[in-house]
C-alpha cells in the first residue's frame, strides 16, 4: 500500500504530470457536470437563434450551431464521446499488446520469431484503410469502431513489452520462481507484468492521443459518430461548412481538441521522466 | 545487395496478397449490393448488371479474376464513375496527391531537421525551450484543426492565398495545403532529430573530433549528421503513411481531386472497386516505400549488413 502511495506522489511531484493530468480532470469533469446544469439540451434545435455567436444569455456560451443547437452541450458531449473511445480503444490495444509481447518474449525461440515476424507484416499495412474500409462495410458500427482503433495501436505495445520481458526473464527472481515450481502462466502475471506497469502506463499515455486521432479523422470524413450524437471530430468537420459566418463552430471544437491532445502528450512526457523510459528512435 | 533486394521484394509479394485477400472480403461482405438503389429494379435487370459485373458467381471465383486483373494491373471498372475504370481514375488523381504529400515531406525536413539540429545544440537553454514547446504543440494540432483553421485566417481574413483548389492556378494554391499537412511532421521531426543528435553528441567519438579542435560545424556537417540522421530516415517509412491520411483530410477541405477524395467517395458511395483499388493502391506504395527506407539504411549506416 505504501509503495503504492509512494508511487503516486512521485507522479504528482513532476510538474508536468501535474499541471496536465489536472487540466485533463478538470475537462473530464466540466464534460459531465456542465450538460448537467446546463438548461440546454444536446439535439434541441431553436430555429429562431440559427447561428447565434456566444453569448452569456441562456447559458449559451458556446454559441448556436447551424440548427440552432446549444454548442456548450455539444461540445461537452463530443468531449465525452471521444474520451470514451480513447479510453476504451486504448485499453483493447493495451490488452492485446501486452498479452502478445509478454507471451513472446517469454517463449523466446521459434515461437518469439514467428510472432514477431507477423507483427512486422502487420507494421507494412496502411491500417487506417482498413478501419475506413470497416466503418463502410459494416455501416459505422460503433462498437467496432472501438475495436478497430485500439486493434491499430496493439503493435507498438507489443514490440516494447516484448523487449522488456526478454530481459526481465533472465533475472534472479524470475529464475527463482521457476526454480519453485511456479507455472509459466503465474510467472508472466505475478512476476513479469508488475514489472512492465512503468512502461506500459508510458505507452498508453501516449497511444491515447493517436487513438483520439483516428476517431476524430473517421468523424471527421463522417465515418464516425452519427447524428445527433456527436463527438469532437464531428464538431470540427460540422465548423468547417459554417466557417466563415460562425468560426466559433470551428474554433472551439477544435481548440478543445487541441487541448486534450495536448494534455495527453504532455502527461506521456512527464510520465516518461517520472519513469525514466528512454525515448524510442 | 542485389540479392537482399530480390529477398525483401519476394517477401512483400505474401503481405501484399494479404492485403488484397483481406480487403477483398472486407468489400465483399458488405451487406447490401453496390447496386442497391432507393428505385428497386426488375429482377431481372438486376440479374443482367449483376452478371455483366460477375456478381453472380461464387466468391473464389470472382477473387481469381480480380487477381488475374490485378496482374496485369488492371483494376477492374468502377461501380460509380460508370465511364471509368478505376486504373484510369487512380492514374488522374495521384499526381496531385503525389505532389502534396511529397512537397509536404521535403518542407517538414527542411525545416523540421535544422530545427532539431539547433535545440540539440543549445540544449536546455531558453531556444531549446521555446522550439521544444512549439513542436509539441505542433504535434498536438491535428491536419483537420490546422487547415481549416489556415483557411480561416489566410484566405478568409487576410485575404493571402487561395482557399479552394478549382479556379485557381500557380503555386500560390498549393501553400496553404502543403502548410498544413507538414507542420506536425515539422514539429515530429525536430523533436525526433533533437533526441538522437543528443544522443550523438554524447558518443565518445564526438570528444574526440572536439578535442582534435574542430569546430561546431564542422563536427556537426562531418560527423555528427550522418547518423543522427537514421532515426530520420526510419521514421520516413511510416511518415509516408501519416501524410497519406492527412492528404485525405486536406484534400477533402481544399477540394483538390486527389487520390484521397475519389478514397473518401468512393467510400460513402459504396463504390467497392474504386475503394478496393485505392486501398491496395496505398498499401504496395506504404510497403515499396518502406523498403526503400530499408534499402537506404544500409546505404548511409555501413554496419548493417545484409544477410
Amino acid at each position: 500500500m505504501s509503495q503504492r502511495q509512494g508511487r503516486w506522489r512521485r507522479h504528482w511531484q513532476n510538474r508536468t504530470v501535474r499541471v496536465a493530468g489536472s487540466t485533463l480532470l478538470i475537462i473530464a469533469l466540466l464534460a459531465y457536470l456542465l450538460p448537467a446544469i446546463s438548461p440546454n439540451s444536446f439535439d434541441a434545435t431553436d430555429f429562431a437563434n440559427i447561428l447565434e455567436a456566444p453569448t452569456t444569455t441562456g447559458m449559451h456560451w458556446f454559441g448556436l450551431d447551424e440548427l440552432g443547437r446549444d454548442l456548450l452541450v455539444r461540445n461537452m458531449l463530443g468531449i465525452r464521446v471521444t474520451l470514451a473511445v480513447a479510453i476504451v480503444a486504448s485499453i483493447v490495444s493495451l490488452v492485446i499488446g501486452v498479452l502478445y509481447g509478454a507471451i513472446a518474449g517469454y517463449m523466446g525461440g521459434l515461437v518469439d520469431s514467428v510472432m514477431m515476424r507477423f507483427v512486422d507484416t502487420l507494421y507494412a499495412l496502411p491500417f487506417i484503410f482498413f478501419v475506413i474500409l470497416l466503418m463502410v462495410v459494416f455501416e459505422r458500427n460503433f462498437v467496432l469502431m472501438f475495436v478497430a482503433i485500439g486493434a491499430i495501436n496493439w503493435l507498438d505495445m507489443a514490440r516494447i513489452v516484448r523487449g522488456q520481458t526478454i530481459s526481465l526473464k533472465e533475472r534472479e527472481f524470475v529464475t527463482a520462481a521457476r526454480l519453485n515450481g511456479v507455472s509459466t502462466l503465474r510467472i508472466i502475471g505475478r512476476h513479469i507484468a508488475p514489472n512492465l506497469v512503468g512502461i506500459v502506463v508510458v505507452y498508453v499515455t501516449l497511444t491515447i492521443p493517436q487513438a483520439i486521432l483516428v476517431e476524430s479523422f473517421l468523424s471527421f470524413l463522417g465515418l464516425g459518430i452519427q447524428e445527433p450524437a456527436t463527438s469532437l471530430g464531428a464538431l470540427v468537420n460540422g465548423g468547417v461548412q459554417q466557417m466563415e459566418s460562425a468560426p466559433w463552430l470551428l474554433l472551439i471544437p477544435g481548440g478543445t481538441l487541441v487541448l486534450i491532445l495536448l494534455c495527453f502528450n504532455f502527461l506521456g512526457d512527464g510520465l516518461r521522466d517520472v519513469y525514466d523510459v528512454r525515448q524510442r528512435g | 545487395m542485389a540479392r537482399y533486394v530480390m529477398l525483401r521484394l519476394l517477401g512483400a509479394i505474401p503481405t501484399l496478397f494479404l492485403i488484397i485477400a483481406l480487403a477483398f472480403l472486407l468489400v465483399h461482405a458488405a451487406p447490401g449490393g453496390p447496386f442497391d438503389e432507393e428505385r428497386v429494379l426488375p429482377p431481372e435487370i438486376e440479374a443482367n448488371i449483376k452478371a455483366a459485373y460477375h456478381l453472380d458467381e461464387p466468391l473464389p471465383l470472382q477473387f481469381g479474376r480480380y487477381m488475374v486483373r490485378l496482374s496485369k494491373g488492371d483494376f477492374g471498372p468502377s461501380y460509380r464513375y460508370r465511364e471509368y475504370n478505376v486504373s484510369e481514375l487512380i492514374a488522374s488523381a495521384f499526381p496531385w496527391s503525389l505532389r502534396l504529400g511529397g512537397l509536404a515531406i521535403l518542407l517538414a525536413m527542411a525545416v523540421g531537421i535544422p530545427a532539431g539540429i539547433y535545440a540539440a545544440l543549445r540544449r536546455n537553454t531558453l531556444t531549446d525551450r521555446f522550439v521544444m514547446a512549439a513542436s509539441m504543440t505542433g504535434i498536438s494540432i491535428p491536419v483537420l484543426v490546422m487547415a481549416p483553421v489556415l483557411v480561416l485566417v489566410f484566405a478568409v481574413h487576410m485575404n493571402w492565398l487561395p482557399a479552394g483548389w478549382s479556379g485557381n492556378s500557380g503555386a500560390a494554391r498549393y501553400v496553404l495545403p502543403v502548410l498544413a499537412l507538414a507542420l506536425p511532421q515539422i514539429a515530429y521531426l525536430a523533436r525526433l532529430m533533437r533526441a538522437s543528435m543528443i544522443d550523438v553528441l554524447a558518443s565518445p567519438f564526438i570528444r574526440t573530433a572536439r578535442a582534435q579542435g574542430l569546430g561546431t560545424f564542422a563536427i556537426i556537417r562531418y560527423h555528427a549528421l550522418k547518423p543522427a540522421l537514421l532515426p530520420i530516415l526510419s521514421y520516413l517509412g511510416p511518415a509516408v503513411a501519416v501524410i497519406l491520411t492527412g492528404s485525405v483530410v486536406v484534400e477533402e477541405i481544399f477540394g483538390i481531386p486527389g487520390l484521397g477524395q475519389f478514397f473518401v467517395r468512393g467510400a460513402l458511395n459504396r463504390d467497392y472497386t474504386l475503394v478496393l483499388g485505392i486501398v491496395i493502391f496505398y498499401a504496395t506504395l506504404v510497403i515499396l516505400l518502406n523498403l526503400l527506407v530499408d534499402i537506404l539504411y544500409g546505404v548511409i549506416d555501413p554496419r548493417v549488413r545484409y544477410q
